[in-house]
């Protein structure tokens, strides 16, 4: 999934502060897993931002609203009947989210209220983890299901490098390093001949060669 | 000037190699780099230029390794994959062979958020073996990245290095194996300090044909205190040092402990002369280039082989 944080209220009220009639709009899909941007999180912020404003008696409007998906033009597509009487939508949505509201509605402010952050895994309740970068060429095989890429501090990929003391990274202990994992897992499938060749430089082209990329499948338009 | 590699010719005809590393200053004084050379000179084969070490901005390795070229040193070029992608690093080789630098060490780099730009974007586009790999192809093919020729191969003498501390230890031969594979002429290794941990990883090393196929040189460095010997221990990533070493720093007054840091330097480097396997030493005086003198002639490795005029 996509995750992502929410910005400081104190950052949000600075960005909304010119508006009087806001709309938070939440996102049931990624962020609402990571309890960021979903339904409840979109009624906690409303409600906060509501009571700050009432603080400092400030006459504004905030509601609040969640779609299925932000990022999903058939989903964002429902403001249609709602956005009229807002001046600003503070979407709780990924940056891809954020952008597609804003690209269906140019006339409006969209305002991001999350740092989205990486893509991940739930590890525990509460807790996140990146494990994938989106490089656009899956080495995962060759590391035993293990991405150093998106897993080692350095990306290294002939690795591990001199910092790695008890399965653990140099830049943090609560890291584990990625190549005491990668050689943990092939050694378990007998598969450590796998890394005694020379892994070669990153073709990184798949992932920004082109600039911003995009995926067209002629087979899925109609 | 020579334009040869005394390093190499050293080790080549088979004599025990010392370097010493020079830290450029956080300034833009080339007379801090001059005065460093002119304590080395003479003392070592070759002097080691770190770059941007602990990801500290400092003035770059490329730049005063041409400094210590025209003080007549032979320097040898430290690079970071951290800081540079494969254009910048492929680039940066062939200007160094150009200014005559003959030595290159292709190292993986200290992660930036341990330095002074915490902000900054790591590249690591290439990692080290990677790099070595990258080095060796344009020496000896003329190859750049991607299969272009290049018009004139660069000159150098390659250099990686090894922690023989770090974990896991059977993956550590592996690794130094692929670092020869890649084209490492020589190996540096990180301090040790630990004897016994250094000779069980020497002689896998040398059970898998591997110091017959690279130069190994044993990295030192000299303690200055106690409290240096500790804050090594427990915040240098990869850093073994026992407690009897810590002990015995300990174990005599604060004003004689660069003595006895000297002591257990100079004994170290008598040891590893003794080490089948071990071609050369190279001292790390942290920002202590005074001290390098007095080791190398206490190990009795002075004087230097003269300097190749060729």
């Amino acid at each position: 999934m996509i995750t992502g944080e929410q910005k400081p209220v104190e950052e949000i009220r600075k960005m909304i502060a010119p508006y009087k009639r806001i709309l938070v709009l939440g996102c049931g899909s990624c962020v609402a897993e990571c309890a960021s941007g979903g339904e409840k999180e979109t009624a906690m912020l409303a409600s906060a931002l509501r009571m700050a404003a009432r603080m400092n008696a400030e006459d504004v409007v905030i509601e609040e609203m969640t779609l299925d998906r932000q990022c999903v033009m058939e989903f964002v597509i429902q403001l249609d009947k709602a956005i009229d009487p807002y001046d600003a939508v503070l979407s709780l949505g990924c940056g891809a989210g954020v952008q597609a509201v804003a690209d269906m509605y140019p006339e409006v402010p969209i305002i991001p209220g999350l740092n989205t952050e990486f893509l991940g895994e739930t590890k525990a309740q509460g807790v996140w983890a990146e494990t994938c970068l989106g490089c656009g060429d899956c080495m995962l095989y060759d590391f035993g299901g293990i991405c150093p890429l998106a897993r080692c501090s350095k990306q290294i990929l002939n690795g591990p490098c001199g910092g790695s003391v008890d399965g653990k990274c140099e830049v943090n202990p609560d890291i584990p390093c990625a190549w005491q994992l990668i050689i943990d897992r092939l050694d378990k499938f007998g598969a450590l001949d796998r890394l005694e060749e020379i892994y070669p430089p990153k073709d990184w082209s798949t992932k920004q060669g082109g600039g911003p990329r995009k995926i067209i499948r002629e087979d899925q338009q109609k | 000037m020579s334009h040869e590699s005394q390093l190499k010719n050293v080790l080549v005809q088979g004599k025990f190699s010392v370097t010493a590393e020079c830290g450029p200053p956080k300034g833009a004084d080339p007379e801090v780099i001059l005065k460093k050379a002119q304590l080395l000179k003479g003392m070592v084969d070759a002097v080691n230029v770190t770059d941007n070490q602990t990801a500290i901005v400092r003035m770059s390795s490329l730049a005063a390794c041409a400094l210590l070229k025209t003080a007549g040193l032979d320097p040898v070029l430290q690079m970071v994959v951290r800081d540079r992608n494969r254009i910048s690093l492929q680039s940066d080789i062939l200007g160094a062979s150009a200014l005559g630098i003959r030595n290159v060490l292709c190292l993986s780099g200290d992660h930036q958020i341990f330095g002074n730009q915490p902000q900054a974007l790591g590249v690591f586009d290439l990692d080290s073996i990677q790099f070595v790999q990258v080095v060796k192809g344009m020496r000896d093919d003329g190859v750049i990245t991607g299969g272009d020729s290049l018009d004139h191969k660069p000159d150098m003498f390659i250099g990686a290095a090894a922690n023989p501390f770090a974990d896991p230890l059977g993956f550590r031969i592996v690794r130094l194996a692929k670092k020869i594979k890649a084209g490492a002429d020589f190996i540096q290794t990180q301090c040790i300090y630990n004897l016994n941990r250094f000779e069980t990883w020497l002689s896998m090393a040398a059970d898998k044909g591997l110091t017959e196929k690279t130069y190994i040189l044993g990295g030192v460095t000299p303690l200055k205190s106690a409290g240096m010997a500790k804050y090594m221990k427990n915040k240098v990533a990869g850093m073994d040092i026992p407690d009897d070493v810590i002990k015995r720093m300990e174990g005599v007054p604060k004003d004689k402990q660069r003595e006895e840091g000297i002591n257990i330097c100079v004994e170290t480097i008598s040891r590893l002369k003794e080490l089948k396997g071990v071609s050369g030493v190279h001292i790390m005086a942290i920002e202590w280039e005074e001290a390098v003198g007095e080791i190398v002639k206490r190990a009795g490795l002075y004087p230097r082989p003269a300097l190749d005029r060729a």
